[in-house]
């Protein structure tokens, strides 16, 4: 028999007449929300309005390296309040660019957008709960994750070198960015990342709570949608990582402001420890923003394939796996800063290793699509688009894994090319997937589906003619983090930055496409994929009622691990 | 109770308060640490950075022209012996797409391993997914396959499409681990040491085993490289002159933040940390020009302190050395020895000669 949940007395005596769509006041409702639904949305938002401002950062960029010498820099001096005209402001402000491009959008654009956004929306829908373990501290992550991009933001307006904002690259290695930069900038960029890590930190716990203890009755871990897997194991991931670049950077705070030096060698430091505790946090970190991406691709490709997920026990497990040794092979951003060479060795080994969970996957999603019956949905295209730019960007990490290989592609465009392919063709284009998958349902309106798959062309073509000759530049020994470069260098770089311009372009139809499906989009119906859809939320309206589920749902013997919805089959006749 | 409620309706106003406040405190804070020093720009004995264009930062930017010792004046090769630069695609397209020509023997070994090894292995597996994804489009669609099938596991595949890349990255492996070793071989005791020393924004070349002489390195000026023909932001004003042929022990070390001495067509990469001396093995293959970066962010002019090593025969590597006002290896042991030689002397056995002329007899040879 079904289990009803008792219906929780959550809020005071006043509020008697408690319906099931029933929301608060607009300043409540949005600022001090306690539905996972509202928080997924806002941190959707969030990530929309930080991803136009970290890509409006590196189209400054490639527009800077879109011809040799210096073009723009001085202007952009100038705007911020500086002297255009000293070369060394110019180069600062490259480097201050670059450090906001890539705090930006791994931390307020990537992670808000899989985590805080899909995450929140479909983790506590998918497994039938009415939200998640903790919503008020849910409410918290997403606020602690504004603080911080408001907190980067200040960063770029008081000095913090030669001019203003932080000019460290993400990484903020030390000790460029203790002794190398005088002014308050590093420390605001610093503490955006305590602020953002605690959201993500809190935000991980409530995940792991929700999942292990929110799942409907009869869904198991082993019947539990892709997505939910790939959102445990990144909170695991998060949990883990996230307190050790929490530690490293208080400590370059300490070192700055306090007299420290964990990373000075004149006080019995060293500046590589810094490395190691940064790249413990960092490698897990590039997992963290690719493994919901494999979650949602996984059910995209089951729902327009109509067929479940190919091998689904490998599929979870090799999330596990990824994740797992995700944790061993962090040196491998270290290859030329002198270790021994039985480290280098272990670690170009193992980070080999972490192909092959990798490759189950990209092949599991082939023998998914292989004899199903698929519709190419703008959801599919995308996804279909994923697996291969993933490939692409996969194998050069495995020509980087090789240590001795590495010596002379490290901190050149090659490695700018792979992680770009990873992150920009990777996870970005599963962003998109993911939205286009679930746009009608979190709205309750249609996007244009022609302009998805417009979008997805000049997309695609925008960053391929980006990202692609960056590989050329890197072998050739282009160096990373140059604002400017022999003429040798020109020609690629000139068609780069053409692609930036189709990319940009790309980005006007997506807003179109949102634009559009607010103002004539038709309304969405429950289930509007079909049969192919198989999971919890498409049981629900769309947009789900405000709250949904407080009658839990009940996951049968008949129900697997793609298909949650599907009525008892009628019993067999007794005979044959 | 309902605190959520109780806190909820009677907080609102002091937290707003609170939040306003602190805003208003934030730039307080943010402002409260001194104003930054006047940068440093460079240290202090030594040739200031050149001035690249415009208006000087600085104080201590100056227009600097390059140091040369005041010693026999050295022939440095032009621009026809450049061996390590960029190619430029208008020049050959396909150079352009790949490594650079490299002139170690580790570097042929692991360009090989990477064109022959690596490209092939990752370019058919890229075409095969793409081959996979295209003919799923044609063969699966709902059109042309209307039912699904039920497949959702087969042992077999799962595990050919485990084993298979398992093997393929053993294949890797063996060139890779023996790349490593070959390239932590330790240079013979007597290899000729360098010390590259990075700075805030210019290199620095120590030849310890040369008298301790100091070689600075700035960029050369864009207009300078234009007329004499070598390629802008990668020249430099004073090069690394080395022997050809030889190993050397290359050192690194970083004097303020991590630089990264990297130099292309050499295959060589290793970072300059303060407070730590790294050290590899380096053997150039044939004399030329070969030009590198630095490969790690270490600030404002992280773009303009390139690297420009001129690797010469033995005998023009030591005919360089002494233009420097160092000593040749040779001068070095010979100088060791006279310092050495007057004990031996002295506690030879009383000889007939009583004289005490013991030093003259430095260079004689004391009777074996």
């Amino acid at each position: 028999m079904a289990t009803t949940a008792d219906h929780f007395q959550a809020h005071g005596e006043e509020h008697h007449h408690h319906d099931a769509d029933h929301k608060p006041a607009f300043f409540a409702r949005w600022f001090m929300s306690t539905n996972h639904k509202d928080i997924g949305t806002l941190y959707l938002i969030f990530a929309i309005i930080a991803g136009i401002i970290g890509g409006g950062i590196s189209g400054l960029m490639r527009a800077e390296l879109a011809a040799p010498g210096l073009q723009y820099l001085g202007m952009m001096v100038n705007f911020m309040g500086g002297d255009g005209n000293s070369f060394d402001q110019q180069g600062h402000m490259w480097n201050v660019l670059i450090t906001a491009h890539g705090l930006i959008m791994v931390f307020f654009m990537v992670m808000p957008a899989m985590i805080g956004g899909f995450g929140n929306w479909f983790v506590p829908l998918m497994i039938g709960a009415p939200d998640m373990a903790f919503p008020r501290m849910n409410n918290i992550s997403f606020w602690l994750t504004v603080a911080g991009f408001c907190s980067l933001l200040f960063s770029l307006f008081v000095p913090g070198g030669i001019g203003n904002g932080a000019g460290v690259g993400w990484t903020v290695y030390a000790p460029l960015s203790t002794t190398g930069s005088v002014g308050p900038a590093v420390d605001f960029a610093i503490f955006s990342l305590h602020l953002a890590g605690a959201g993500s930190i809190l935000g991980a716990t409530n995940f792991i709570t929700t999942i292990f203890n929110m799942r409907a009755p009869g869904m198991t871990l082993h019947k539990m949608p892709l997505f939910v897997w790939s959102m445990l194991v990144t909170a695991f991931l998060l949990l883990l990582a996230l307190p050790v670049l929490a530690a490293a950077i208080t400590m370059l705070i300490t070192d700055r402001n306090f007299g420290t030096t964990f990373f000075d060698a004149a006080g019995g430091g060293d500046p590589v420890l810094y490395q190691h505790l940064f790249w413990f946090f960092g490698h897990p970190e590039v997992y963290i923003m690719i493994l919901p991406g494999f979650g949602m691709i996984s059910q995209i490709v089951a729902t327009f394939s109509r067929k479940p997920v190919f091998g689904y026990l490998g599929m979870a497990y090799a999330m596990v796996a990824i994740g797992v040794v995700g944790f061993i092979v962090w040196a491998h951003h270290m290859y030329t800063t002198g270790l021994d060479v039985n480290t280098k060795m272990y670690f170009t080994a193992a980070t080999m290793v972490i192909a092959v969970p990798t490759g189950i996957k990209i092949f599991s999603w082939i023998a998914t699509m292989w004899g199903g019956s698929i519709e190419f949905k703008s959801p599919m295209v995308w996804a279909m688009g994923f697996i291969f730019l993933f490939t692409v960007g996969g194998v050069t990490g495995v020509v980087l894994a090789n240590g001795g290989v590495d010596d002379n592609l490290h901190d050149t465009y090659y490695v700018v090319a792979h992680f770009h392919y990873v992150l920009s063709l990777g996870a970005v284009t599963s962003m998109f997937a993911g939205w286009y998958y679930w746009f009608p349902k979190m709205s309750g309106r249609w996007h244009s589906e022609l302009l998805s798959h417009i979008h997805f062309w000049v997309f695609f073509t925008g960053v391929n003619v980006i990202f692609f000759p960056m590989h050329f530049l890197g072998l050739q020994g282009m160096a990373r983090r140059y604002p400017d470069y022999t003429p040798a260098f020109a020609y690629w770089n000139e068609i780069a930055s053409w692609g930036y311009l189709i990319m940009a372009f790309s980005v006007l139809i997506f807003f179109a496409n949102i634009i559009y499906a607010f103002t004539l989009g038709k309304k969405a119906a429950g289930n509007y994929w079909g049969e192919g859809a198989t999971t919890l939320e498409w049981s629900l309206s769309s947009p789900p009622p405000f709250h949904q589920f407080e009658t839990l749902p009940v996951i049968e013997d008949h129900h697997s691990h793609d298909d949650h919805i599907s009525p008892r089959p009628a019993p067999r006749p007794a005979n044959a | 109770m309902n605190f959520g409620g109780i806190a909820r309706k009677s907080m609102i106003i002091p937290a707003l308060l609170a939040a306003a406040l602190g805003f208003v405190a934030l730039p307080q804070v943010g402002l409260a640490q001194d104003p930054a020093p006047p940068v440093a720009e460079v240290a202090p004995a030594v040739v200031p950075p050149a001035p690249l264009d415009a208006t000087p930062a600085d104080a201590a930017a100056e227009a600097g022209a390059p140091v040369e010792a005041a010693a026999p004046a050295f022939d440095h090769y032009g621009p026809e012996m450049i061996k390590g630069q960029p190619t430029f695609a208008e020049d050959d397209l396909i150079g352009s797409m790949t490594f650079q020509k490299q002139y170690t023997a580790d570097g042929n070994y692991a360009l090989w391993m990477h064109d022959a090894i690596l490209m092939p292995v990752i370019t058919v597996i890229s075409l095969f997914v793409l081959g996979l994804l295209l003919w799923v489009v044609v063969r699966f669609n709902r059109r042309r396959n209307t039912v699904p099938s039920k497949t959702s596991h087969n042992t077999l595949i799962e595990v050919v499409w485990t084993v298979v890349p398992v093997l393929i990255l053993v294949v890797i492996a063996v060139p890779s681990i023996t790349l490593l070793a070959r390239q932590y071989e330790s240079p013979p005791e007597d290899a000729l040491t360098i010390k590259a020393t990075g700075y805030q924004w210019y290199w620095g070349y120590t030849y310890p085993d040369n008298g301790g002489f100091e070689v600075i390195a700035n960029m050369m000026p864009e207009e300078e490289a234009i007329a004499g023909g070598f390629p802008t932001h990668l020249e430099t004003d004073n090069r690394m002159v080395v022997p050809v042929g030889v190993p050397i022990r290359l050192q690194t070390t970083g004097a303020d933040v991590i630089h990264s001495f990297g130099i292309p067509s050499l295959w060589f990469k290793i970072d300059a940390v303060p407070g730590r001396i790294n050290e590899r093995m380096l053997t150039i293959t044939e004399p030329g020009i070969y030009y590198g970066q630095c490969m790690e962010l270490c600030g404002a002019r992280h773009g303009y302190m390139p690297i420009s090593i001129e690797a010469r025969p033995q005998a023009e590597f030591d005919a360089w050395v002494r233009s420097r006002g160092g000593q040749t290896h040779a001068e070095v042991e010979a100088e060791a020895a006279a310092a050495a030689a007057p004990a031996p002397v002295e506690a030879a056995p009383a000889a007939a000669d009583v004289e005490p002329a013991a030093t003259e007899t430095a260079a004689a040879v004391p009777a074996a």
